[in-house]
């Protein structure tokens, strides 16, 4: 199948000074029609710059983004927005509470990306496809007239889900998106989002730090480390048989109920700066548990270790 | 040897909007060395409580009744001096927020140097010795250039490391952890929890672990307290509230948490949301939402049964 999403060498540097940050360096991944992807990482390791460059909000220093074999990536982000590649790729935001216009009710939430994106609209058509949205999403019709602060957290974000759905998006970027919801609602949104995948053949880039949400939601999970990818591959088999030592730790990081996970893999130290970084040492050299001298003699690149599952450590699948 | 008691507190707030009768019949009581969680959705009331404890509590608050113990005082009558000989002594606090909780314009050093200064009666040279000691205890590598950096240079983790240091400086007996690590990194989450951890150990300091997060409380706690609605609806050994819950909320809020193994399929929702706490409300508050609910439930005030010596249950019928 051709993918929908193909991201290929994606780079973005800021000047920091007289030297250089280097947010995101040279990813590549791509993503397939209905396919939920997730993208896992500490902060600071560049998963809200790639979200930025994918959502066209930000532009990249280097590498391409092709949507549909199109590519997007050279179209300047301030015109991107009038494009009609804009309805395609939509974006829901992780708090509910900050990014929802407190001054607009539920309809107007709604029903601003529609005027600007889809249209023309008649006050009869528009009102029907909100409530086409809300039913969509399990907000009851009623509620449309409200305002954010009226809603409780679980509304907002059914909110947040149907104004970003609104326009028929091929990709649907989830930024936490239960990450300010209490356990006893994240299930029932987590239910929802997977439901709408199935029924509207709509892909997912999933960004979490929480893994035991991406493990339920996601079929491929991408690691990034300070702006690398460091390994990615089929849910199950990065969960199961993680091979960078960086998602190792990250896994044995999680607090989980009920499962005795014997001696916790600690990491010491703080991570190495991603202003200009040796291009010849691994960037988890130095926090690294099993680092070694040709550790800091040549990076490692992605290297497959099963199937469809890769990994950037000069110890992966030994 | 119990450290603290909170025994039977009751609290309100007072509102335009009518009386939220956000604690009741709280009752608590934590030893020496213990660290106990507290868990429970959003407006359970872990932070009312935990505010009420430290003395703390916003001015429209109103104590209905009850008592909250520190060593036998009874720090709800206490004279306001006392407290403030206690507070930051004997027990602290840190809150969820470290950028917001730390004073922006003062260095972290300094701050940690205000409350030696205040409470241990150090000289400034052995205060300005202490804090940088402090800090390095925390782990916050290069803790003398640290001690004069303001909190907007450091990284969250890191502040949350100086308010730790902050709040330990001078050997509390009593730490209460409100949220520690939320909107941190797991693998951040993970150093600052062993760190409170392996302190708390060291000189036997009981915590208090406020969390939404049941996997953080199964890791960390020797005894976890579930809350709903302001009530305390289950005490126990945590291994035995995981495999044996005996409240029905208890059971649905395991059952609603994403584990590995579990499908998202198998997660079951809680149904309903936390009642309005304004008003007449039933003795259970969780009545409303509870599956097991009869006419047992409505009928006479809250039972607390010890289902076991130290398990209790607020239930008329429990699971």
């Amino acid at each position: 199948m051709r993918p929908l999403l193909d991201v290929l060498d994606l780079s973005r540097r800021f000047p920091v000074g007289k030297q250089t940050l280097h947010a995101v360096d040279r990813v590549s991944f791509s993503i397939a029609p209905g396919e939920a992807v997730g993208l896992v990482g500490e902060s600071g390791c560049g998963k809200s710059t790639l979200v930025r460059m994918l959502t066209r909000v930000l532009d990249p220093s280097d590498g391409s983004i092709r949507f549909e074999e199109r590519e997007i990536g050279y179209v300047p982000a301030a015109r991107f927005t009038g494009t009609s590649d804009r309805a395609l790729v939509q974006m829901v935001f992780q708090d509910p509470t900050d990014s929802l216009n407190p001054r607009f009710t539920a309809f107007d939430l709604i029903a601003d990306p529609l005027r600007r994106l889809k249209g023309p609209w008649t006050r009869a058509t528009l009102t029907a496809r909100v409530e086409e949205l809300a039913r969509m999403v399990g907000l009851p019709v009623e509620l449309l007239g409200r305002f954010p602060h009226q809603l409780s957290g679980g509304q907002k974000a059914r909110v947040g889900i149907a104004r970003a759905l609104g326009p028929e998006p091929k990709l649907l970027i989830l930024d936490e998106p239960t990450a300010a919801l209490d356990v006893s609602v994240q299930a029932v949104v987590l239910r929802l989002l997977d439901d709408l995948r199935r029924q509207l053949g709509v892909s997912y880039l999933f960004v979490s730090h929480d893994l035991n949400v991406v493990r339920l939601l996601c079929d491929r999970v991408l690691v990034m480390y300070l702006g690398r990818i460091v390994e990615s591959g089929p849910a199950d088999a990065v969960f199961d048989r993680p091979a960078h030592p960086y998602t190792r730790a990250l896994l044995a990081a999680i607090p989980s109920l009920g499962e005795d996970k014997g001696e916790r893999l600690r990491l010491t130290g703080e991570p190495r700066s991603p202003i200009d970084p040796s291009p010849t040492v691994c960037r988890f050299h130095g926090r690294c548990p099993m680092g070694e001298p040709r550790c800091a003699e040549a990076m490692p690149a992605l290297r497959p270790v099963g199937d469809g599952h890769e990994a950037a450590c000069h110890f992966a699948g030994d | 040897m119990t450290l603290l008691s909170v025994e039977n507190l009751s609290l309100a707030f007072r509102t335009r909007a009518g009386t939220v009768r956000a604690l009741e019949g709280v009752t608590l009581d934590l030893a020496k060395g213990e660290t106990l969680g507290i868990v429970g959705e959003s407006g359970s009331g872990k932070s009312v409580l935990s505010f009420a404890i430290m003395g703390i509590s916003d001015p429209a608050a109103r104590i209905a009744g009850g008592a909250v113990r520190f060593e036998g005082l009874d720090l709800l009558t206490a004279p306001a001096r006392d407290l403030d000989a206690l507070r930051g002594a004997e027990m602290a606090m840190i809150f969820q927020n470290p950028r917001v909780a730390l004073n922006p314009i003062r260095p972290v050093g300094k701050q940690i140097e205000d409350v030696l200064l205040r409470h241990a009666g150090l000289t400034r040279a052995e205060a300005r010795v202490k804090a940088v000691e402090m800090l390095a205890r925390v782990r916050i590598p290069d803790p003398e250039r640290r001690a004069k950096a303001y909190p907007f240079e450091m990284s969250g983790g890191m502040c949350q490391r100086v308010m730790i240091a902050l709040a330990l400086a001078c050997a509390p007996k009593l730490l209460i952890a409100d949220e520690p690590t939320t909107g941190l990194d797991v693998t951040t989450q993970a150093a600052i929890m062993d760190l409170v951890g392996d302190l708390a150990r060291e000189s036997r300091m009981a915590v208090i672990l406020i969390t939404h997060d049941l996997g953080l409380a199964a890791e960390r706690c020797d005894r976890i307290a579930v809350m709903h609605a302001g009530h305390v609806v289950e005490v126990a050994p945590t291994a035995d509230l995981f495999t044996a819950p005996r409240h029905p909320y208890t059971r649905r809020l395991i059952a609603t948490t994403p584990r590995p193994g579990v499908a998202l399929a198998d997660l079951e929702p809680i149904p309903g949301s936390l009642p309005d706490l304004r008003g007449d409300l039933p003795p259970c508050r969780y009545a409303a939402r509870c599956e097991r609910v009869d006419a047992a439930c409505g009928a006479g005030p809250l039972p607390r049964l010890a289902v076991r010596p130290n398990h209790l249950v607020a239930c008329a019928r429990p699971l």
